[in-house]
């Protein structure tokens, strides 16, 4: 434990150090800030909309960023580290690989939640101290635990990225890959096929489908619970289909735990 | 004293096609030093992979401390174990002391054991800097401030003193004679280092994951039978051709294309000696015997054309087949 301690205090002195905390929590807060106030600009007018409306645009922009944060957070990690050759130096150390991984993972972990926390949580206080209700701690509570998921699902996702490859520009291609893929291209596909071909797929078989993509757990999270008319395309239709806000946080802890899992096994393989 | 602190018995490991090591059988006792030598590729850093437990043997059998350093009972020897890989870049962020706190946490010691080690190579005025910023030389003292973590009973080191100017490598080789004397082993991985010489004990070279010779120096140099040169110089300029014109056991020595040496087998040396001191208007003399890296090149040299041979003998073999 005191070896998995250690690593992951090196690895948060590395994200505070590169500035990555600062960065993250501020891109947060302005955003979430921004969101709240003017979020309502596009219907031509100015001042706090309603909070379902502010959460549904805060989920769509975090479904983006959130993901790439943690991939460029992370893609490196070991990757980069076999490069410099600290890597086979840790391996000659009493370390072993599931503790250098769970290390990183808690270090780098925590950065990624405490900037969603910080940044995010700015906005929920500001909201507060404008109208003082208390609903607001729910609705960002949940918004903000199944931001942190998605982080530290996206963080094992590199860190499967970062053991597979053997070369640090391919795990950046990679990750760009890979976020593109979850990010854009999964509800794009999906959508192809709702409007392609004609029963193609029911309703349930649809939300099952989501379940393959962390980032679509997310927004059914925090959409869900929503006004439908703030909802559009594939997302309604499986909102329809209606699991229940366990299932889906249990979903997407099984995606944080997976890669992470799986990254230990391809660790424990991995011959340097 | 009994068990060996390292032993290797008929260890491999070969990945795929490639043999990177073959029936390697060795051992190494407390307190002895011994010198890795060969070219890039010959084997040695596999080897200290295996001696690491790294990586696995794929045939044979690695102990160190009488335990398989891959296995999980071998753990709490890791902390005794100390290892300066050949190409280590440090965090390059994060300050000298910073990594070196890290690494010594990880074998369970404080920063103040680090600062310890530090001022020990000497770079304790720059342990507040980035790592980036430092020369070659310091990131080399720095590796062997890490490698020095917790006094270990087994070193190795992978190309010590690479980038250390003449001073750093006359205390690098102090510091290992001081853990030599302490009890610790030393194996030192290298190609033929200038100076290694009076601090090995013993001396393996490796070519192409084969055990090509093993022993002490002057053991090896008997092995390989390399001449000793003698260089006499004479009072009245004249040459030695002459001087020893009348003396056919000597002229027999006379080195070709090289003035005024003698190249004399080491078991006529002593008789080649007194022969010259009888010599009258004798000056001086110079005897120098064969150093570690003539006896690398001695081996290297026989492994290839016996290798050539080889080749050569299966190319012979293959047109026979054909024709």
């Amino acid at each position: 434990m005191k070896q998995i301690l250690t690593v992951a205090n090196k690895e948060f002195h590395d994200g505070l150090r590169n500035r990555w905390l600062v960065s993250i929590t501020l891109i947060f807060a302005l955003l979430s800030i921004g969101l709240t106030y003017f979020g309502a600009a596009a219907s031509g007018a100015v001042g706090i909309t309603s909070l379902s409306t502010t959460v549904a645009s805060l989920a769509s922009l975090a479904v983006f960023l959130i993901p790439l944060i943690a991939l460029l957070l992370s893609y490196d990690s070991f990757v980069g580290e076999q490069e410099s050759g600290t890597l086979l130096l840790l391996l000659t150390y009493p370390l072993s690989k599931s503790q250098l991984l769970i290390g990183k993972f808690i270090g780098q972990g925590s950065i990624i939640a405490l900037a969603t926390l910080l940044g995010f949580g700015s906005s929920a206080l500001l909201l507060y101290f404008q109208f003082g209700d208390t609903d607001i701690f729910a609705t960002y509570g949940l918004f903000i635990f199944s931001a942190i998921l998605l982080g530290l699902s996206f963080t094992g996702i590199a860190y499967l990225i970062s053991l597979s490859v053997s070369e640090k520009s391919k795990a950046a291609g990679f990750a760009l890959i890979t976020w593109f893929l979850f990010a854009l291209a999964f509800d794009l596909a999906l959508l192809a096929l709702l409007v392609g071909i004609e029963e193609g797929v029911t309703q349930q078989g649809l939300t099952q489908l989501m379940m393959l993509n962390p980032t679509d757990i997310f927004r059914l999270v925090n959409l869900a619970g929503l006004d439908s008319s703030d909802v559009n395309g594939a997302l309604a239709v499986a909102i329809n289909a209606g699991l229940s806000q366990t299932q889906l946080i249990s979903a997407l802890i099984a995606w944080v735990v997976l890669p992470l899992t799986l990254a230990i096994f391809i660790f424990k393989k991995k011959t340097l | 004293m009994n068990t060996p602190l390292v032993s290797l018995v008929e260890a491999g490991k070969s990945y795929d096609q490639l043999d990177a090591l073959s029936a390697m059988t060795m051992s190494l006792n407390e307190g002895e030093v011994l010198g890795l030598f060969g070219h890039n590729g010959a084997g040695k850093t596999t080897m200290m992979k295996l001696i690491l437990g790294v990586i696995s043997p794929t045939a044979g059998k690695v102990e160190v401390m009488g335990i398989a350093p891959d296995s999980k009972a071998a753990w709490h020897c890791r902390s005794k174990v100390g290892y300066l890989p050949e190409n280590v870049s440090f965090y390059e962020q994060l300050t000298g002391l910073e990594v070196l706190t890290y690494f010594a946490k990880l074998k369970g010691f404080s920063q103040k054991q680090a600062i310890g080690l530090l001022e020990q190579v000497g770079i304790t005025y720059a342990m507040k800097r980035q790592v980036k910023t430092y020369s070659k030389g310091m990131r080399q003292r720095l590796g062997l401030a890490q490698a020095f973590i917790g006094n270990p009973k087994l070193l190795l080191l992978d190309e010590p003193t690479v980038g250390l100017d003449p001073i750093a490598t006359r205390d690098f080789y102090k510091t290992v004679d001081q853990l030599k004397s302490n009890g610790s082993s030393v194996i030192l991985c290298s190609h033929v280092l200038p100076g290694v010489e009076q601090h090995i004990d013993r001396a393996m070279i490796l070519s192409s994951g084969k055990l090509l010779a093993m022993g002490t120096l002057s053991e090896l140099r008997h092995q390989a039978a390399l001449p000793v040169e003698i260089k006499p110089t004479f009072l009245e300029e004249e040459g030695l051709n002459s001087a020893i014109a009348q003396y056919p056991k000597l002229n027999a020595f006379l080195a070709e294309g090289c003035q005024n040496t003698l190249m004399v087998p080491e078991k006529n040396k002593l008789s080649a000696l007194k022969q010259l001191l009888k010599l009258d208007d004798l000056e001086d003399i110079h005897v120098e015997s064969a150093n570690l890296e003539q006896v690398y090149q001695h081996f290297l040299l026989k492994h290839e054309l016996s290798t050539n041979e080889k080749q050569q003998k299966q190319s012979q073999q293959a047109k026979k087949g054909q024709s």
